[in-house]
């Protein structure tokens, strides 16, 4: 078990996968000789070169229908956005021609391609660079959204998001890159539609997805010292969701908090708490509690930024809500 | 001119237009009758783009349509049968009906699909032209879009891509004249929309569309450039659509073109033209005509029946095929 970081979990499997398969080809901004914002391809270039190692000018629509374009015709590609934020400028690429190509042409098309990109706010990135838009892609039916929260995860997730014939968002989150998790030796993949409980509890069932997840488990660890044992739900892919395992747990706790960094307004979470009640009203002792980012943009300054972005204290005092305890 | 095509393939070309007219033309006719859904953009007067562009495109080459793209979709080999069960929303249809008449897509003949968004095919187009250089094969792919995308950002964005890494593109712009009811000379800055190459530093001219030999012969070249390892072509077809932006145009587009242009239009008919100048060099006769005439007429009629008797979807199949 050796102890790697985020972006070198990312960079080795990007790695493994281009060598497993000779076709398999990265494109985006400045992912070449610069290595990637963030550094995930940092030495790719040199190992595979400029034909499998596309650094794109800032043409994101481009990026996106290229990719959609040589996937379509047989080359399984990685495009990289280097923020989420810069989404909203393929749009088109992404929402109207890579989720529907498949469907549109009766099953035909197939789509082996990943986007990879980041979000997350923390970092007084200011309202361009921060935002979570997952449930943007959410609401598309044609993307698989995947959000992993740990090194192993992002690994065996990502190798299962390459190998799949569809369009996937892959959703990594600025702040969990530098952290450090186990990786075992040897290959493994981690299906989609299989959350993953990264703590077992009885007296409530929190949510979460991302970076969220950490601080969910924080908080945990909080509520644990007042003698509330909080069982923390990593969802890891949104589509396809894993909702028998919310249900479980949902059925055993009878109370549940849903934790998401993107705005509380239309988030992943009014989803996820809808359909709760719909399949499990009978197994509640309380409503549903949604923890997410108040509904304006992510603004700069340190106290602005920390009053918009939810924290442990929000998820602390969300539970004790469930638990009509205060 | 068209003396250095052989007389099989200029017969097989002036079928091929006689049959994109005659698809359209029953096609609307259907549409007035209530048998398709939605909206037809007809291509009826653009037939020489089409099969210009398509003829010296092997079936392994790819294509990027319009969503006035029947003429190209029959141009690049498409089965006539399934074409018209996809309008009529039938299961066998190419896209199981799930497409319709702006997405019709035959990967087998290498027709990724038209599309509905203005624009929306050229990074696609960039794109099978990065497969085809990954994989070293001497493919083309072939982009069709109107004069309206060219204002797109998409079109920049994939015109200096192509240009960039020397794709096997050949980007072919159907410029009818008009984005809908707004006129080329009202939406493009600049003189040609073939200038619009020269800041990519890539070859562009502006040709005569109605004129099927002078379509064809400058896609030879570009065709050629492409498998080359040259890199991409533009080329601006001028050209007009005969009937309307779609089937819901007043008089043909009379609200926003003048009688005595469209007139002028109908006059340059490349079919007609065509027919012409075959006829002119002894390379067909009326006679031949006439029964090439039946023929085409038989097989959309094949074609409508074969659509009529085919069975709908079951509502059940709306959800399948939304993964592969």
């Amino acid at each position: 078990m050796a102890e790697i970081t985020f972006v070198e979990s990312l960079r080795m499997t990007l790695k493994e996968e281009m060598e497993r398969d000779p076709s398999l080809m990265l494109i985006g901004e400045d992912i070449g000789r610069y290595g990637g914002i963030f550094g995930v391809t940092k030495g790719l270039l040199e190992e595979f070169g400029p034909q499998r190692v596309r650094s794109a000018p800032i043409s994101e629509s481009a990026i996106i229908g290229s990719a959609l374009g040589a996937a379509m015709t047989g080359i399984r590609t990685v495009a990289e956005l280097m923020y989420i934020d810069f989404t909203p400028v393929a749009m088109d690429q992404i929402v109207n021609q890579a989720a529907k190509m498949c469907y549109m042409s009766g099953g035909k098309a197939k789509v082996p391609m990943v986007i990879r990109t980041q979000e997350g706010g923390g970092r007084g990135n200011a309202a361009q660079h921060s935002q979570c838009l997952e449930a943007l892609f959410l609401h598309i039916p044609g993307l698989k959204i995947v959000m992993p929260s740990t090194p192993y995860d992002a690994r065996g997730l990502l190798k299962t998001a390459i190998r799949d014939d569809n369009p996937v968002m892959f959703i990594e989150h600025k702040l969990l890159y530098a952290s450090k998790g186990s990786i075992p030796e040897g290959e493994y993949l981690i299906p989609f539609g299989q959350a993953d409980i990264k703590r077992k509890g009885k007296d409530v069932t929190i949510v979460a997805i991302s970076y969220m997840v950490i601080v969910a488990l924080r908080a945990a660890a909080r509520l644990a010292e007042e003698g509330i044992e909080a069982e923390v739900i990593d969802l890891r892919t949104l589509v396809p969701m894993d909702f028998e395992a919310i249900l479980k747990s949902v059925r055993n706790t009878n109370r549940v908090v849903i934790v998401h960094e993107g705005c509380r307004r239309g988030g992943i979470g009014a989803e996820i708490a809808a359909q709760i009640q719909e399949e499990a009203f009978d197994a509640l002792d309380a409503p549903v509690e949604r923890v997410g980012a108040l509904n304006v943009p992510i603004p700069y300054s340190e106290p602005l930024e920390n009053a918009v972005i939810p924290d442990e204290e929000d998820i602390v005092k969300a539970v004790k809500k469930v638990l009509y305890r205060s | 001119m068209t003396s250095r095509i052989d007389n099989k393939r200029c017969l097989k070309m002036y079928k091929q237009m006689l049959t994109i007219r005659r698809f359209e033309e029953k096609a609307i006719e259907l549409f007035e009758h209530n048998l398709i859904r939605g909206n037809i953009h007809p291509c009826i007067g653009q037939e020489a783009v089409s099969v210009g562009a398509c003829t010296p495109l092997r079936r392994d080459d790819f294509m990027v349509n319009t969503h006035r793209g029947h003429g190209n979709c029959i141009a690049k080999g498409a089965d006539l049968k399934r074409m018209m069960a996809e309008l009529f929303g039938k299961s066998t249809g190419y896209c199981k009906g799930k497409g319709g008449s702006m997405h019709i897509a035959d990967f087998e003949g290498g027709n990724l699909g038209a599309n509905g968004i203005v624009g929306g095919g050229l990074p696609i187009a960039a794109g099978a032209g990065i497969g085809i250089q990954n994989r070293g094969t001497d493919q083309v792919a072939v982009c069709f879009f109107g004069d309206g995308a060219t204002n797109q950002g998409t079109f920049h964005e994939s015109l200096n891509l192509a240009a960039l890494w020397k794709l096997p593109v050949i980007f072919v712009c159907e410029n009818n004249l008009y984005g809908l009811s707004t006129p080329v000379r009202e939406a493009v800055s600049a003189d040609h929309i073939s200038d619009r190459a020269m800041a990519y530093g890539i070859p562009g001219m502006s040709i005569d569309g109605n004129d099927i030999i002078a379509v064809h012969t400058k896609m030879v070249e570009a065709v050629e450039r492409a498998r080359a390892g040259e890199g991409p072509t533009l080329l601006d077809c001028i050209t007009y659509r005969f009937f309307g932006h779609f089937t819901g145009d007043p008089g043909k587009g009379i609200t926003y073109r003048s009688k005595e242009e469209m007139g002028q239009w109908l006059e340059r008919c490349p079919i007609k033209r065509f027919r012409e100048r075959l006829i002119k060099e002894k390379r067909i006769t009326e006679k031949m005509a006439k029964t090439m005439e039946a023929n085409v007429t038989a097989s959309i009629e094949e074609a409508v029946q074969f659509a009529k008797e085919s069975p709908l979807p079951l509502p059940e199949e709306a959800l399948q095929d939304l993964f592969h």
